[in-house]
C-alpha cells in the first residue's frame, strides 16, 4: 500500500483549535464558576492565534495543497473563508458575553461548544471530501443544538432546540443518502477524483444527479432556504440571542465554501443541471423570505425570514458564478457582508437585553432614539445596508451581484 | 436466482419491514425491539457485501450494548404513548402521498436500469487469505485518519454537550460541607441553655 505522510503545518489552525478545546476544557473544570472570566479570555485567545496562523497560511501557501489523502484542501477560498469565520466567531462571543452572564448561562460548556462548533466549521471550510463535509457538518450542528438548549429555564429554547434537532437529522440523513448515490455511482467520495473525472456516462450522470439533488437537499436544509426554511425563525427566536447572533453568522459562511465545493469543484459539467434546483430555491428564497418577513412583529423573527432571502441572493451569485468572471466572488462578497450585518443587528438586540426581559418585539424599539441614540443610529445603518441603500455595504454587495 | 439472494432478500425485507414498525409502533419498548432486528438484518446484508468485521461489530455494539441502554433509558422515561400520537391519522395520508410521488418520480428518472452489475461491477473475490480487518485498519489509521480525529472531536463535543444540558447547579440538597464542621470553633456552637427554673 501506498502511502504519503499529510502535511500536518497546512492544518495547523484545526490543530491549534482542537489542543486548545481540550487545554480549555481541563482549565474550566480547576478555576471554578467565579472565575468564567479566564474560560472566556482564553477562548477569545484562541481565535485571535488561529486568526493569526491563518493569516500566515495565506502567505505561506500561494498554491493550493491537498493533503491527508486527499480529505484536506488548503487554497485561497479555505483561508478566507476560515478568516471570516474566525472573526465573526470573536464577535459573536464579545457582544454575546454581557447577555450570557444576564442570562446564566456563561458555564465553560457555552465556550466549549462554540469552539468546537468553530472547528466544525474550519474543517468544512478546508474539506476536501464528502466525508470530511459530512463529519464537519456533524460538529457544526451538534455543538449548535446543544448551545441553542443551554439556557434551561427557558421554555422556548428548549423546543427550539427540539425542533433544530430533529429537523438537522432529517437534513443529515438526505445528505448522507445523496453522498451514498454519489459514491455509488462513481465509487469514490474525493471531490480531487470526482474533479478529474470531469465527464460522466449518461447512466453515471442519472444516479449522480439523483445524489446531487438530495446532496443539495441536505445543503438548503442547513442554509435554512425555501423550501427547507420552517426551522429557521423557531429557531431564531427561541435561541438565546447571543447563540442566534452566532447561529446566524458564521456557519453561513462555511455552508457557502462547502456549497461551492460540491458544486463547482466537484460538478463542474453538470452545471446546468443544478443550476435548474438552485435558480428554483433562489427565486422561492427571495420571495417567500421578504414577504413573510413584512408580517413579523418579533425582531428576531424578521431578522430570520430576511436571512432565508438573503441566501437566496447568494444562490443567485453562484448560479451566476460561470457566466461572468467575478460571479463567485460577488457571491462571496455578499454572504460576508449579509453576515456582518446580520451579526450587527443580532448583537444590538443581545446588547439591549437585559436579565428580566427580553428586548425583541418591535415595539420595545419605539424611541430608541430618545433612549440610546448611538445604537439607534447603528441600527438604522445596519437596516440600510439590509436594504441595500446606497451609501452603506449591502449596496455595493447587491450591485455586485447583479 | 439462487441461494444467496434469497438470504439478501430475507434479510432486506426483514430490515426494511422492521424500520417500519419502529415508526409505526405504539409501545416505544416496542419500537426499540424492532430498531434491534433493524440493525441485526442490516448486519446480515453487511456479511453478503463481505465486510465480517464491521457486521459483527454492528452486532456486538449496536445490538449488544447501545441498544440495551437505549431500552433502559426508555423504560425509565416512561412516556405517556397517547399524547405522542396526535395528529398522526391527520397527517398521513398527506405523508404517504408525499412519499409516493418522491418514490415514483425517483423510480422514473434513475429506473433499476442505472443500477446492476453491468453499470457498478462486482469487485473480484478476494484470495482465502485475504484478513478484513487488517485492511480497515490500516486504511483507518492512514488514509481516513483525518476523518477518523474528526469523528472522535465530534464524541468529545457530544460529552460536553450531554453533560452541560444534564448538569444542573445542586440546589434544595441537604449535604454537609465538610470542611465547615471541621473548622467550626467552639463560640461558634449551638448553646444549650438551660432553663433556670
Amino acid at each position: 500500500m501506498n502511502f504519503t505522510m499529510p502535511i500536518f503545518s497546512a492544518a495547523l489552525p484545526e490543530i491549534f483549535v482542537l489542543s486548545m478545546a481540550c487545554v480549555i476544557l481541563l482549565v474550566d473544570v480547576y478555576v471554578g464558576k467565579r472565575f468564567s472570566i479566564v474560560t472566556y479570555s482564553l477562548v477569545q485567545l484562541t481565535l485571535f492565534f488561529t486568526f493569526i496562523l491563518c493569516a500566515m497560511q495565506f502567505r505561506e501557501y500561494p498554491q493550493a495543497v491537498i493533503t491527508f489523502s486527499g480529505h484536506y484542501v488548503l487554497d485561497k477560498l479555505a483561508v478566507l473563508v476560515k478568516l471570516f469565520v474566525l472573526v465573526t466567531a470573536f464577535f459573536c462571543f464579545a457582544y454575546g458575553r454581557q447577555y450570557v452572564n444576564y442570562r446564566n448561562i456563561s458555564r465553560g460548556e457555552y465556550y466549549l461548544l462554540g469552539l468546537f462548533s468553530i472547528l466544525g466549521m474550519l474543517i468544512m471550510a478546508s474539506a476536501m471530501s464528502f466525508l470530511t463535509i459530512y463529519l464537519g457538518l456533524e460538529l457544526l450542528s451538534l455543538s449548535l443544538y446543544a448551545m441553542v438548549a443551554l439556557n434551561k429555564d427557558s421554555g422556548l429554547a428548549t423546543e427550539a432546540a427540539i425542533k433544530y434537532f430533529v429537523t438537522g437529522a432529517l437534513a443529515s440523513g438526505l445528505l448522507l443518502y445523496g453522498i451514498s448515490m454519489i459514491y455509488g455511482a462513481t465509487g469514490t467520495v474525493e471531490i480531487l477524483s470526482l474533479e478529474k473525472m470531469a465527464v460522466f456516462s449518461p447512466a453515471q450522470t442519472a444516479v449522480i444527479l439523483l445524489g446531487l439533488v438530495f446532496v443539495l437537499a441536505g445543503m438548503i436544509f442547513k442554509f435554512g432556504a425555501v423550501p427547507f426554511h420552517m426551522w429557521v425563525p423557531d429557531v431564531y427566536q427561541g435561541a438565546p440571542t447571543s447563540v442566534t447572533l452566532f447561529i446566524a453568522s458564521a456557519p453561513k459562511i462555511a455552508a457557502f465554501a462547502v456549497l461551492m465545493r460540491i458544486l463547482v469543484e466537484a460538478f463542474p459539467s453538470l452545471h446546468v443541471e443544478w443550476e435548474h434546483v438552485l435558480v428554483v430555491v433562489a427565486i422561492l428564497s427571495m420571495f417567500f423570505g421578504n414577504l413573510l418577513a413584512i408580517a413579523q412583529t418579533n425582531l428576531k423573527r424578521m431578522l430570520a425570514y430576511s436571512s432565508i432571502a438573503h441566501i437566496g441572493y447568494m444562490l443567485l451569485g453562484i448560479i451566476a458564478g460561470p457566466n461572468s468572471h467575478q460571479g463567485y466572488s460577488a457571491a462571496m462578497f455578499y454572504v460576508t457582508t449579509y453576515v456582518i450585518v446580520a451579526a450587527g443587528a443580532f448583537a444590538v438586540i443581545a446588547l439591549l437585553s437585559r436579565s428580566d426581559m427580553e428586548f425583541d418585539q418591535l415595539d420595545d424599539y419605539r424611541g430608541l432614539n430618545t433612549r440610546n441614540p448611538w445604537l439607534a443610529f447603528i441600527m438604522l445603518l445596519l437596516m440600510f445596508s439590509m436594504a441595500g441603500v446606497p451609501p452603506t455595504v449591502g449596496f455595493f454587495a447587491k450591485l455586485g451581484l447583479l | 436466482m439462487n441461494f444467496i439472494h434469497l438470504i439478501f432478500y430475507a434479510f432486506a425485507i426483514a430490515a426494511l419491514v422492521s424500520g417500519f414498525m419502529v415508526v409505526v409502533a405504539r409501545n416505544p419498548v416496542h419500537s426499540v425491539l424492532f430498531l434491534v432486528l433493524t440493525f441485526f438484518s442490516m448486519a446480515g446484508v453487511w456479511i453478503l457485501l463481505r465486510a465480517e468485521f464491521l457486521a459483527l461489530i454492528l452486532v456486538l455494539v449496536y445490538v449488544g450494548a447501545v441498544m440495551t441502554l437505549f431500552l433502559f433509558v426508555v423504560m425509565m422515561l416512561s412516556i405517556n404513548q397517547v399524547s405522542e400520537r396526535e395528529g398522526f391519522v391527520k397527517y398521513l395520508p398527506w405523508a404517504a402521498l408525499m412519499m409516493l410521488v418522491i418514490t415514483g418520480m425517483i423510480v422514473v428518472v434513475v429506473g433499476p436500469e442505472h443500477f446492476g452489475l453491468t453499470q457498478m461491477p462486482a469487485p473480484p473475490p478476494e484470495g482465502a487469505n485475504f484478513n478484513n480487518i487488517a485492511n480497515l485498519g490500516a486504511v483507518l489509521y492512514t488514509d481516513y485518519a483525518y476523518a477518523f480525529e474528526i469523528a472522535a472531536v465530534i464524541l468529545l463535543a457530544g460529552i460536553v454537550a450531554a453533560i452541560g444540558l444534564a448538569h444542573r447547579e445542586p440546589r434544595d440538597r441537604k449535604s454537609q460541607t465538610i470542611e465547615k464542621q471541621i473548622a467550626v470553633r467552639p463560640n461558634e456552637r449551638l448553646r444549650i441553655i438551660k432553663d433556670s427554673k
